[in-house]
């Protein structure tokens, strides 16, 4: 540890200079200990005064900082891209069920989503309940997924499952939708039957304001 | 190669002066007077070709930012604009739309021919790595590239490909909506597309010099697959200029005329009609295709039947390409001295090209003929859902399995030691050097 420097030597930290252990009689010229006045620096073999466990911390808490900083900054960055004030603000829309015929399908935005609304035949809500129980991949009842005493509107947002293609109707080997994109089969309550899709189609929050019109989101 | 020592003589003063400040013209001519192995075939040129693609796709994308508006409002007629009113602004344009394929193709290739001659092994493992990095953001530059034109594939490829990350559990939700800037692909979605359209090709240019740097650390590699030894550095080695400059020129005249052929006689051969209707988030296309280039990993994620496996596979069969040296247990490079491996990487390039083919069919669709045979699983065996299956199951055991052990089990040929060996005394002449010979030079 207490090491002599040879005559000439340069020493990077002249610190210990300041430091009280070290504060004897020695002259620094040019940064070069002249020997004869040295009376035992401490000067650790990376050439820095002693304490070292001291120094680390420093170094360590220093580096945390910086870090902690660099995350701080980054942040409001990365949160900025998060959905805006304004487009949070179209979060619901009402809809007038009349508009939708026995058999038929409305398609409506949502949030840039599209929704469809259909007015299901009784043949489709009867073969919907028929298969209530025919081991489901995503298992549900028809009557979780619509509404009491509205069982023949059935509201899902139009994106398959699996990748957000939009299903057609009535071209399924289930009555329902088929995904056209990775041949996902839903069917007559949008219940994933067969495919690569993990989910039946999502039934939006949505309640009937009236009789006749449901406020979705 | 690596200790190249620099023969630059400063001569006017200007060029000293600047010499002893910022040696910009030493480093110019240093890299010009690079020895590099003599015996560098076509294959090699990929190089020269994917850097003058980089420059051409910045430079005309540059120009068409000049010229294009991202907002879903405006962004399909400003390029509609760009076709009718600006000046040159069609050529400008299939150039930088063509562009693009021209690119894969060269990295395709490029890729390929690191993968024949084992220009992956040590000391070579960063060059590799740093190069995978680059294929990869040159997928995800690609892939966001193709949104902005605001078509319905544009439209409908995002909201697949956006998709993928709502497959991770649990936190796949918030990313995604994180991602799109909303609940669905919008303005936000496009905005944010074009800026980071227009960061990642300097971020590709900023990997391309650390692809270089390690390239010059390491030295190149050669169709032999040795390294030089010193003392047949000066024998086996020709300046870079005028041997590579040439070589390389001519190699571009022929890539920018089929470059050419597409640009001014089929410049919508590669694209796909769909892509000329304005996005309508209401109707989705028939069948959603991605560009030719991305379509082997698209039949690989269509292959699983779950929707995060298919994911987890499709990002899998490029991140194997990362940690490909480590699979590698051959200590031969080349596969011109492993018949056993050459066989296989034949496959392997086959099987590349039936999963591309796979990618835009109907996975229902029958492949030979029109009959059913039997349903396996979930499908019928005569059908490309099950030909995708079995073709990437070939393309993960090619990495996976026949790697590791074709390279334990193989008796490669005699490898020559020097880089001329077999060109001046015939193959009959080799020395039977030890596979693990070549190692441990350099």
């Amino acid at each position: 540890m207490g090491r002599k420097p040879e005559p000439g030597e340069i020493c990077l930290k002249p610190l210990n200079a300041f430091m009280p252990q070290t504060a004897g009689p020695h002259r620094v010229r040019n940064g070069a200990y002249e020997e004869q006045d040295v009376t035992e620096p401490v000067v650790t073999e990376n050439g820095e005064g002693g304490d070292a466990t001291r120094r680390d911390f420093i170094h360590i808490a220093a580096g945390a900082a910086a870090v902690g900083a660099g995350a701080m900054m980054v942040w409001p960055l990365i949160n900025s891209m998060n959905p805006a004030a304004d487009t949070l603000a179209l979060a619901s829309i009402e809809f007038d069920m009349t508009k939708v015929q026995e058999g038929q399908q409305v398609v409506i935005t949502w949030q840039g989503k599209p929704v469809f609304v259909r007015y299901r035949t009784p043949a489709e809500i009867e073969s919907a309940r028929a298969d209530d129980r025919a081991g489901l991949p995503d298992s549900q009842t028809d009557a979780e997924r619509v509404k009491d005493g509205h069982s023949q509107y059935l509201v899902v947002i139009a994106s398959c499952t699996h990748l957000g293609c939009i299903p057609t109707f009535g071209t399924g080997d289930y009555g329902g939708w088929f995904c056209p994109c990775h041949g996902s089969h839903y069917d007559t309550s949008g219940r994933i039957r067969k495919g690569p899709a993990p989910t039946n189609l999502v039934v939006p929050e949505y309640d009937f304001v009236s009789d006749t019109r449901i406020k979705i989101g | 190669m690596s200790d190249h020592e620099s023969t630059y003589v400063p001569k006017t003063g200007i060029e000293k002066w600047l010499d002893t400040r910022l040696p910009i013209v030493r480093f110019g001519a240093d890299y010009m007077s690079l020895p590099t192995p003599r015996n560098l075939n076509y294959w090699y040129t990929f190089g020269a070709i994917l850097t003058l693609c980089l420059v051409i796709q910045i430079a005309t994308g540059v120009i068409l930012a000049m010229h294009y508006v991202p907002s879903t409002e405006m962004a399909f007629a400003s390029v509609e604009r760009i076709m009718r009113d600006v000046n040159g602004g069609d050529i400008i344009r299939y150039t930088h739309a063509n562009g693009a394929s021209m690119f894969f193709i060269a990295v395709y290739l490029h890729m390929l021919r690191g993968l024949y001659y084992g220009s992956y092994k040590a000391p070579r493992e960063m060059i590799w790595i740093v190069g995978c990095l680059i294929f990869f953001l040159l997928i995800a530059t690609a892939f966001l590239g193709y949104v902005l034109p605001w078509g319905q594939m544009s439209y409908w490829g995002a909201e697949v490909i956006t998709n993928l990350v709502g497959a991770i559990p649990v936190i796949g939700e918030p990313i995604l909506i994180w991602l799109r800037g909303g609940p669905s692909i919008d303005n936000a979605t496009l905005n944010r597309f074009f800026s980071l359209h227009y960061l990642l090709p300097f971020v590709i240019a900023g990997c391309v010099v650390l692809h270089l740097w390690a390239l010059h650390t390491s030295g190149q590699n050669n169709p032999v697959g040795i390294l030089i030894p010193k003392d047949r550095l000066k024998k086996d080695t020709v300046p870079f200029h005028p041997y590579y400059t040439v070589k390389d020129g001519f190699a571009i005249i022929l890539f920018l005329m089929l470059f050419s052929v597409f640009v001014f006689f089929m410049p919508n051969a590669l694209g796909h009609a769909d892509n000329s209707i304005p996005a309508n988030p209401l109707v989705t296309p028939a069948a959603i295709v991605p560009e030719w280039y991305l379509l082997p990993f698209y039949a690989i994620l269509r292959a699983i039947p779950d929707k995060f496996g298919g994911v987890v596979a499709m990002f899998g069969s490029i991140g194997v390409l990362f940690i490909l040296p480590w699979l590698d247990t051959s200590k031969v490079r080349s596969m011109r001295y492993r018949p056993t491996m050459r066989t296989f990487f034949i496959i392997f390039v086959i099987v590349g090209l039936i999963l591309g083919w796979c990618g835009a069919q109907l996975p229902d669709a029958p492949v030979i003929g029109n009959f059913k045979t039997f349903i396996l699983i979930d499908g019928d065996l005569n059908s490309y859902l099950w030909l995708t299956r079995f073709a990437t199951l070939y393309y993960f055991a090619f990495f996976l399995v026949i790697m590791p052990l074709v390279g334990l089990r193989e008796t490669p040929r005699p490898i020559p030691a020097t880089i001329s060996e077999p060109v001046l005394s015939g193959a009959a002449a080799m020395t039977a050097a030890a596979p693990a010979a070549a190692e441990k030079k350099g």
